[in-house]
């Protein structure tokens, strides 16, 4: 008997189409487009902050106050908070199993391990910054 | 008992006959209690003695029976007739060449297997007469992984295996880790060596399709995650002044 195995073709452009589950995992990756954007988008805004002008502070915070910016800051903030952190969040049990003595540390606390954490850091970001 | 009909799709490939795989359809009357390994014995033994594929136990341990059933990648001696839709369409383990109809070329695989060192491996030797003994916490931190039946639905699942069969693959990865947390071996450092490297763990990009569809629970992506880890430790550990190289 002689062999002649048969290899599926896979596309290298459309293989994401193939699943919910593969489709779940690009939109979580293309948020990358995004979180680079919005990095790009907050250095420049240390440059104007850095460089002393008030009236160009005023006049970039003022560029801000439109729809198109609003709905843009909302995004972000919702792809941050709800898309990339839960879901890292949510994988960190994972990458980080916890066992003490012959238990596992539910993966749940895990996870709520890290919201506190989140939330202590980002309370002192805002005391340093002053907001309280 | 009562009966069920299914309408079966089963994709078939002869080596010898056929330039590309094509679907026949089968009617198979299923009893209430049947896997759809059953289903597919059925069809041997009743329509189409021509029909190849591969099982063993019929009891998810020798993991031989790995196929797609509706798109998913499963053992399907744990796949029940009653979960499924009347229409079922039967493939071969995606991501792997097709030896004839469900039958897979698993080599790639067991090439790789060699790679993971898959066995104790001790720097000291150890203890003599008198038994090697392992606190049962030290069990519990791998025995999880000890679970796999070498199926490679993984394989199957894992898009990035799809599109650059260089990767070393989830099933592998994970077993390497197994012996790397034993906490009787010594070898960690040789394995990540090879392991944590382009083709091995950093080839993962955490898509997480092979837990999700492990029939045993094995949880792969946690363990490249891991190892990942280790791999970035161990490569700043050696920059540090006395690290070793
Ligand atoms: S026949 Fe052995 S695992 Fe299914």
């Amino acid at each position: 008997m002689s062999r002649n195995p048969y290899v599926r073709p896979v596309s290298p452009t459309t293989w994401y189409m193939r699943n919910g589950r593969y489709i779940k995992y690009m939109l979580r990756e293309v948020t990358c487009l995004l979180v680079g954007f919005y990095s790009f988008f907050l250095i420049c805004v240390l440059a104007i902050l850095a460089g002393g002008s008030e009236e160009r502070w005023l006049a970039f915070l003022a560029s801000q106050q439109n729809a198109f910016w609003l709905a843009f800051h909302v995004i972000a903030l919702l792809f941050y908070l709800v898309y990339m952190t839960f879901d890292w969040f949510q994988l960190a049990p994972k990458a980080m199993p916890l066992q003490v003595g012959e238990q596992k540390v539910p993966p749940a606390f895990i996870v709520a391990a890290h919201y506190v954490a989140w939330a202590v850091v980002t309370a002192l970001v805002f005391l340093l910054a002053g907001v309280f | 008992m009562s009966k069920r009909t299914l309408d079966i799709e089963v994709l078939r490939y002869d080596p010898e006959q056929d330039t590309e795989p094509h679907f026949m359809s089968y009617q198979v009357p299923c009893e209430e209690d049947w896997a759809i390994l059953d289903a597919l014995n059925y069809i041997k033994e009743e329509l189409d003695t021509t029909l190849a594929f591969r099982w063993s136990c019929h009891m998810m341990v020798c993991g031989s029976c790995g196929m797609m059933v509706n798109g998913e990648p499963v053992l399907t001696c744990k796949t029940f007739v009653r979960d499924l839709p009347k229409d079922v369409r039967i493939e071969p383990l995606e991501n792997f060449p097709i030896e004839r109809d469900l039958v897979v070329v698993l080599d790639d695989v067991m090439e790789k297997l060699q790679m993971a060192k898959p066995y104790i491996i001790r720097k000291d030797p150890p203890p003599e007469n008198e038994e090697f003994n392992q606190p049962r916490s030290a069990l519990y931190k791998f025995k999880q992984y000890t679970m796999c039946v070498n199926c490679m639905c993984c394989y199957s699942a894992c898009p990035q295996y799809a599109l650059d069969s260089s990767f070393i693959g989830p099933a592998v990865l994970a077993l390497a880790h197994r012996y790397n947390i034993d906490s009787r071996d010594q070898g960690k450092s040789e394995r990540l060596d090879i392991l944590a490297d382009h083709d091995g763990v950093w080839n993962c990009s955490f898509v997480g399709a092979c837990s999700e569809v492990c029939p045993k629970n094995v949880d792969p992506a946690a363990a490249l995650q891991q190892m990942k880890i280790d791999g970035a430790k161990a490569y700043w550990l050696q920059k540090l002044p006395g690290g070793k190289s």
